[in-house]
């Protein structure tokens, strides 16, 4: 009886995640051996993407790598991409949260800009760029840096009076003010932006390398569709998912850094 | 009395057509140099906005507000305020929260003499042990410490201290307040301290001027505290002046709060939320 606190943190952090996966696994195995037949069973799923797996940094080809390899490829293109977001959506948050009349001007455009999907921008970058790699960067940086864009502008406003009272009474130049005050007292808001935009760049690059054909997860992703190999699809999947989720917790530990210290 | 600080028929108002209103009206104020002066009134009168007046921080609608003759039109380091949330500055050591105020208001001196003043206003307000905690890891007192030791270190003409005690407790209170004493012996500079204490506004100030109660709010008649220093808390509870000069403030404070309930017209108006500052 006394073990019983034990057993009941272990059933909820271990047993009760793998149950659900458990779940998941039966209804995919159920759902490709009844009335989806071209569905790889997990089984069949393991064993063609054993290779890409276990020799995840191969280079059998310039098609035919390992998963690592292409999972490398997509993070470059999303490092760039989310860069060039926080590179543009810090500012534009900045000015946003310190001007009512920009904020006024400028946010029922970014309202309508926002809900955008990436294979609506692409096109427009192709025009505006005619290659595909900068399209790309386009892309990604022009959804994924809403976010940032709109919690900078919240953190900018809710940056207490107090603080610009200290820095009135000390005459700071802005420049001090900006980098003493304004920009400290927003780093955790701005953290949280940066964080959902991390989300959104790497949800972008799987359609961005799906249409303009680079080579990374979601190139791989399509070409094997293309090829009739649906068990690297159901791979790719996986990998694209575990990647997003622990890019998720890194920045979640970096933003409670910041939020714990403001 | 020589015209250090002087406030000539101040007003300030808030709100736009049929919601504005006159929060102060006509303050009229003359401080001595190296004078304590407490102004005392409910909360809501508008004593912050007064305050943040003469520290520059909003503009008066009327009047003008003089500092050495030069009118007092934007905040600047010769005004030293201590606010009573406390408003350091969180990501900050104590220790950074004052050397950032004697880094930009001193910045001809050397490193060494910076850090030399720092630690010195920090060990002032009783303060050596804390220099490396940030805000969130002090209790209140030791923040407002801080805030205190901040607004010393600059070496203001005037010390603007609004509401410095009221977030704390009753013991803390007495401890900052021996401390605000000691610190005002020993350097004499000028204060201007914000209070809704009575009692410590007695202990503390050389005058004490009620505000009477908001909307309209102005400066009362003075009281002039002949109470020789240092002032012993337990000795002045038992002494006449100090009773009779108590009853007086609290009933020109009572009497300007009934006074203020019909208007000139005689039309009964809404009775004001006290706590709450009139902003709309």
């Amino acid at each position: 009886m006394r073990r019983l606190p034990w057993l009941k943190i272990d059933l909820l952090t271990w047993i009760l995640p793998l149950f659900g996966a458990a779940v998941v696994l039966l209804v995919w195995s159920s759902a490709s051996s009844s009335w989806s037949t071209n569905l790889p069973s997990p089984q069949k799923t393991w064993e063609v993407s054993r290779p890409y797996v276990v020799a995840p940094l191969e280079k059998r080809g310039e098609l035919d790598q390992g998963i690592a390899r292409f999972a490398w490829y997509s993070l470059c293109l999303v490092a760039k991409g989310y860069a060039l977001a926080l590179l543009i959506g810090t500012p534009l948050g900045f000015i946003l949260g310190r001007s009512a009349l920009v904020a006024k001007s400028f946010d029922p455009i970014i309202q309508i800009l926002r809900p955008v999907s990436p294979l609506a921008w692409l096109p427009l970058g192709l025009v505006l760029f005619q290659k595909s790699q900068p399209a790309a960067l386009f892309t990604i940086a022009i959804c994924s840096m809403w976010p940032t864009v709109i919690n900078t502008a919240v953190g900018v406003r809710a940056i207490p009076q107090d603080y610009l009272n200290v820095a009135s009474v000390l005459q700071l130049s802005p420049i001090r003010r900006l980098t003493q005050i304004l920009l400290p007292a927003t780093l955790p808001y701005m953290f949280t932006g940066f964080r959902l935009s991390l989300g959104i760049a790497w949800l972008v690059i799987v359609a961005v390398e799906m249409l303009t054909g680079s080579p990374g997860i979601g190139g791989f992703l399509w070409q094997e569709y293309n090829s009739l190999i649906y068990e690297h699809i159901i791979l790719c999947i996986v990998t694209i998912g575990l990647i997003g989720f622990v890019l998720d917790r890194l920045m979640g530990v970096v933003e409670q850094r910041f939020r714990s210290i403001a | 009395m020589n015209k250090f600080l002087e406030l000539n028929d101040v007003s300030k108002a808030y709100g736009q057509g049929s919601s504005h209103t006159w929060v102060l009206r006509n303050i009229n104020l003359q401080v001595a140099e190296g004078e304590f002066v407490a102004i005392i009134g409910f909360s809501g009168a508008g004593k912050t906005t007064l305050i943040s007046m003469i520290a520059g921080l909003i503009p008066p609608d009327q009047g003008t507000i003089r500092l050495r003759e030069k009118p007092v039109t934007r905040p600047g380091p010769d005004r030293g305020v201590v606010f009573q949330n406390y408003s350091l500055l969180p990501w900050l050591t104590a220790y950074q929260n004052v050397f950032l105020a004697v880094e930009h208001v001193f910045p001809q001196w050397s490193a060494a003499k910076k850090r030399e003043r720092t630690e010195h206003y920090l060990d002032l307000v009783n303060l050596g042990s804390a220099h490396r905690k940030r805000p969130s890891e002090l209790s209140g007192g030791m923040r407002q410490r801080v805030a205190l030791a901040r607004a010393l270190a600059i070496d203001p003409e005037v010390l603007l201290l609004d509401e410095p005690l009221s977030a704390l407790d009753a013991l803390t209170r007495v401890s900052l307040q021996d401390e605000i004493e000691r610190i005002w012996e020993r350097d004499q500079k000028t204060v201007i301290l914000i209070t809704n204490d009575i009692d410590e506004a007695i202990l503390l100030a050389d005058r004490v001027i009620p505000l009477s109660a908001g909307p309209n709010a102005t400066l009362g008649p003075e009281f002039s505290i002949g109470i020789g220093r240092p002032r012993d808390r337990k000795m002045l509870k038992r002494d006449v002046r100090f009773k009779k000069m108590k009853n007086q403030l609290i009933e020109y404070l009572i009497c300007s709060q009934g006074q203020r309930e019909p208007n000139a017209a005689g039309v009964q108006i809404e009775t004001p939320v006290y706590g709450v500052e009139v902003v709309a």
